[in-house]
């Protein structure tokens, strides 16, 4: 007992320099993360308007929330842009990454083309699609003046469809992301596996299918949880390609938590709506947090 | 099976045509073309949005009027590109893109410096010092890094206010360093994990405490990741967007809040040509840390998507 | 003996590297024939040819008297073992082993009799229903056996298939592949790095070196009487004990003389004129040597200097004739460092290399 003493303080200033170091982190952690989300639900509680007041009113931003035409339109083409661009990024990114796993020529240079996209920033990503897409100037003005006066393809201009052409955007942006993953997970799979798979008799195609892509089952789910987390904070792209229009039309969560928080001054509903984003990650990530452990134990 | 073989067998022999060395093959089978032109749609798809905004970059109004955008510019000039780094205008000011830029380098040098400073002692840290509640600490920063940055701005702002940096260059960087946590910290400490032992083990019997151990021998044989690290934080401060736009003030509004300002606020005539001026050079700094970085930028993105 | 595999003037460049050379080989229908070599000395890589994993810049390949060399692998009447095993790690056991032939569209009985006949031959029937992830080492290697035996096929590629295995292991499962190549007598092509799986399984093993076969014979005459000195020096463990000298007549007989300790050649097989003058290299197995044996003839010697007991057997080093050498003794008997002893030779089965060409003598 009496030699507990000492140690107990010898353990609290064990380390110091390390424990001093790590107060950035232990804030970050503590204070932004962990404090900083509990603070916004908490509030999405509150009728705060211009100024975070502690003043609850239950459910009733929620409920205002789930009322509201933009909220709900919001939530739409995140669930359009969201559905649409996992499947494309995954498909697109999984042929490119075949393909580029052919011992082809050039391998560097269609990287280089492919991935260059990811270095720019969602606002330029934004403005050149809004460029090409514009029907007086981009790809319409070129068809139609090669003759075919009828073809339209306004995707910005159309309240229908302008969700659509963000994704076109979103893609030309983030797929050669996925490509890079993808092809380091077809890097990493056995040589062996192939060769067993040719004498086998095996075709290519079956052997990708049946052996191969069952095999980047992990490669998979990180992409995939990687798409949809980010597919979640879309914002910028939004702002810049269409400014949430025409007419609204393109609104996204993150542009509603932004603008009501900002310009509207009703912090109560934007700490709501993030709430909100912020179950939507949950239900995306825990999930795949659960099958990632559990799968790794097995092993 | 045997039927078949011994028919291939004499065909072969009574065609003359002994099979010798490697099978020939053709240059344009149906497998290579398919190959090819699938790559080669799709470099069109990723490289014609950089060229259409080149080549509009260089011509003049007129041009981009009569013209067609894919069609290379007639009469060179780079009137628009003078014109979008010192003319161009915002609702405010009319001093051109310039201020942004300068403001994005006031900006992304030192965030760059310190968010990497304490996520590699952190990752230091958390290889080689561990105490109790430090994984803790690491365990929240990752499970925040799938944390929507809208649940967290409101409080961020708040912090900042009662630290008297809101709207602020000091703001902004602790902004930087907070958010660039997560993926920079997993980043260094799987670089530091992965290092032998043996080398801190050795550093300490021969009396070398936190500070010497890392600055004398981690920090020498870490320079790879931190040029990794480094690629990361540039590209991504220097394209933020959202934290620019609330954490700062119109004076002080980084290259990207700029551009979009000049492009989506102008009244009137829409100059075309200048505007794909300004967004070429808001995105040039990125694209010369791609092109210059190559295969160290695939290795900082895999690292930090594959893990994280 | 009918030839089963051959290959004919086999080249195969990387670029400016050549990795074959104008190779040539005839291997016997139901034969073992061990590719034996160091890493990077083309053994595997003539394997890979030989399966169509590879395609040769130059020569020709034939399989039962049929040229193969632009046929798919599956084509080839092939079956192949890998080093990882590449077993399809989704699958169960009987699926991987059944993944092929139902590709190949086999009615689904036939599928099921082969399955169960190398399930059984390989004694893997209990683990049929399981995943490759539970699977122990030595049984992952048994499904990707019995991946190329369900196949049906002539000739098996063996390509390191133990070298991930712990020795205990890769003796047992030796002693199995050789029990499999007794009962199937299929012809069999086994690379390897490890002597002692090439001496214990091979009917003929084929020693290489940067592309080109060294020397290709039965295991015995590769050991007693290597062509040359680098087959000499790879073969056998502790290595041959080396001697720089040259050829010399004593006593009116042909000798050997290194920094004046003289070896008498008597009962040397030569191959050739042992001609005095010539610089050679004399090459003596520590197993060859005999400590303390009847003083007849050619005796030195010695100083013990350190001993090595292994259990079975005892090593002892010794300088002699001014460098050092190794001899192997049973055992049972032990010589302290710094006991003196009398060194005899049997050159019946001693090796003599030109020092110039390293070509045997």
């Amino acid at each position: 007992m009496e030699r507990a003493a000492p140690r107990r303080r010898n353990s609290l200033f064990k380390n110091i320099s390390a424990k001093i170091a790590a107060i950035p982190m232990a804030f970050t952690a503590l204070v932004v993360f962990l404090g900083g989300t509990i603070w916004t639900v908490v509030y999405s509680f509150t009728n705060s308007k211009l100024l975070p007041r502690l003043n609850f009113v239950g459910f009733d931003q929620y409920t205002r929330l789930w009322s509201t035409p933009r909220w709900l339109v919001s939530v739409e083409n995140l669930a359009i842009y969201g559905v649409l661009s996992l499947i494309f990024s995954l498909v697109i990114g999984f042929i490119l990454a075949v393909a580029m796993d052919q011992k082809i020529r050039f391998e560097n240079t269609f990287r280089t083309i492919f991935l260059y996209p990811f270095a720019l920033s969602f606002i330029v990503t934004g403005l050149v699609w809004q460029w090409l897409l514009n029907p007086d100037l981009g790809v319409q003005h070129i068809v139609r003046s090669l003759g075919y006066t009828s073809f339209t393809f306004d995707p910005l201009y159309n309240a229908d469809i302008v969700i659509y052409g963000v994704l076109i955007a979103g893609l030309w942006q983030g797929t050669g992301l996925i490509m890079v993953l993808m092809l380091a997970g077809l890097r990493g799979i056995d040589e062996e596996i192939w060769r067993a798979a040719r004498v086998d008799g095996i075709p290519t195609w079956k052997t990708y299918v049946f052996i191969i892509i069952p095999m980047m089952r992990p490669v998979f789910v990180t992409t995939l949880v990687l798409i949809g987390s980010g597919i979640i904070k879309v914002y910028d792209l939004i702002v810049a390609q269409t400014g949430g229009g025409p007419g609204g039309a393109s609104e996204v969560p993150a542009k509603y938590v932004y603008d009501l928080m900002f310009y509207s001054q009703n912090l109560g509903q934007g700490f709501a709506a993030s709430t909100m984003m912020l179950v939507s990650v949950i239900v995306i990530v825990v999930p795949w947090a659960y099958f990632e452990f559990s799968g790794r134990k097995a092993r | 099976m045997t039927a078949i073989s011994s028919t291939n067998t004499n065909l072969g022999t009574s065609t003359g045509a002994e099979p010798r060395g490697a099978k020939p093959k053709k240059a344009f089978s149906r497998r290579n073309i398919i190959i090819y032109g699938t790559l080669v749609v799709a470099a069109v798809y990723y490289i014609l949005p950089l060229y259409v905004m080149i080549v509009t970059s260089l011509k003049g109004m007129p041009e981009i009027r009569l013209g067609n955008i894919f069609a290379p510019p007639v009469q060179i000039t780079f009137e628009p590109w003078v014109k979008a780094w010192s003319q161009a205008c915002t609702g405010l000011n009319c001093d051109g893109l310039s201020r942004g830029f300068w403001n994005s380098v006031i900006i992304t040098v030192p965030s760059v410096i310190i968010s990497i400073a304490v996520a590699s002692l952190n990752g230091y840290m958390l290889a080689n010092w561990r105490f109790k509640g430090a994984d803790l600490f690491f365990t929240i920063l990752i499970v925040g890094a799938f944390i929507p940055y809208q649940v967290m701005l409101y409080p961020m702002v708040i912090i900042l206010r009662d630290l008297g940096v809101y709207g602020t260059l000091q703001g902004l960087i602790i902004v930087h360093t907070v958010f660039g946590m997560p993926i920079l910290t997993l980043l260094f400490r799987n670089y530091f994990t992965a290092l032998p032992e043996e080398l801190f083990k050795a550093a300490r019997v021969d009396g070398a405490g936190f500070w010497n151990i890392y600055f004398r021998i981690m920090l020498p044989i870490s320079l790879p990741i931190f040029v990794v690290a480094m690629i990361i934080q540039i590209t991504g401060i220097w394209n933020d967007f959202l934290f620019g736009v609330v954490f700062t003030k119109p004076d002080t509004y980084p290259m990207t809040v700029q551009l979009n300002n000049i492009v989506n606020s102008v009244q009137g005539v829409k100059e075309y040509n200048v505007n794909m001026a300004a967004t070429l050079i808001t995105g040039l700094v990125p694209l010369i840390v791609y092109f210059v970085s190559g295969k160290l930028f695939v290795r900082g993105i895999a690292a930090g998507a594959v893990k994280g | 003996m009918n030839t089963s595999v051959s290959v004919k003037d086999l080249t195969l460049k990387f670029g400016a590297i050549t990795v074959l050379d104008k190779l040539n080989l005839d291997i016997g229908d139901g034969e073992f024939l061990v590719l034996l070599g160091s890493s990077g000395c083309g053994k595997s890589t003539l394997l890979n040819c030989i399966a169509g994993l590879l395609e040769p810049t130059d020569g020709q390949i034939f399989i039962k008297n049929k040229n193969v060399t632009w046929e798919e692998p599956k084509d080839r009447g092939i079956g192949m073992v890998f080093q990882s095993y590449a077993l399809y790690p989704q699958m169960t056991v009987e699926k991987n082993l059944s993944f092929g032939l139902r590709i190949a569209g086999m009615a689904k009985d036939e599928i099921d009799r082969r399955v169960a006949r190398a399930a059984e031959i390989l004694q893997i029937g209990p683990l049929l229903q399981r995943k490759p992830a539970a699977l122990s080492g030595g049984q992952r290697q048994r499904v990707a056996i019995g991946r190329a035996l369900v196949r049906d096929v002539d000739v098996f590629l063996f390509d390191e298939p133990l070298s991930n295995l712990d020795a205990k292991l890769r003796s047992e499962l030796r002693v199995e592949i050789k029990r499999l190549h007794q009962n199937l007598k299929n012809t069999m092509i086994y690379v390897t790095h490890d002597q002692i799986e090439a001496l214990t399984l091979a009917d003929r093993i084929a020693i290489m070196r940067g592309g080109v076969i060294q020397q290709l014979d039965d295991p015995m005459t590769i050991y007693n009487e290597p062509k040359n000195l680098y087959v000499a020096g790879f073969i056998g463990s502790p290595a041959m004990n080396f001697f720089k000298g040259e050829i010399t007549t004593a006593e009116g007989r042909p000798a050997f003389v290194t920094n004046g300790v003289t070896f008498m050649l008597d009962g040397y097989k030569a191959k050739g004129l042992l001609q005095p003058g010539t610089k050679a290299v004399l090459g003596l197995r520590p197993e060859h040597i005999t400590v303390d044996g009847p003083e007849a003839g050619n005796t030195h010697q010695a100083v013990v200097e350190i001993e090595e007991p292994m259990g079975a057997d005892n090593l002892i080093w010794l300088k002699h004739a001014g460098q050092s050498m190794s001899v192997r003794i049973g055992g049972s008997r032990r010589y302290r460092p710094g006991t003196q002893l009398r060194l005899s030779y049997d050159m019946g089965v001693a090796s003599l290399f030109d020092a110039e060409s390293e070509l045997r003598i």
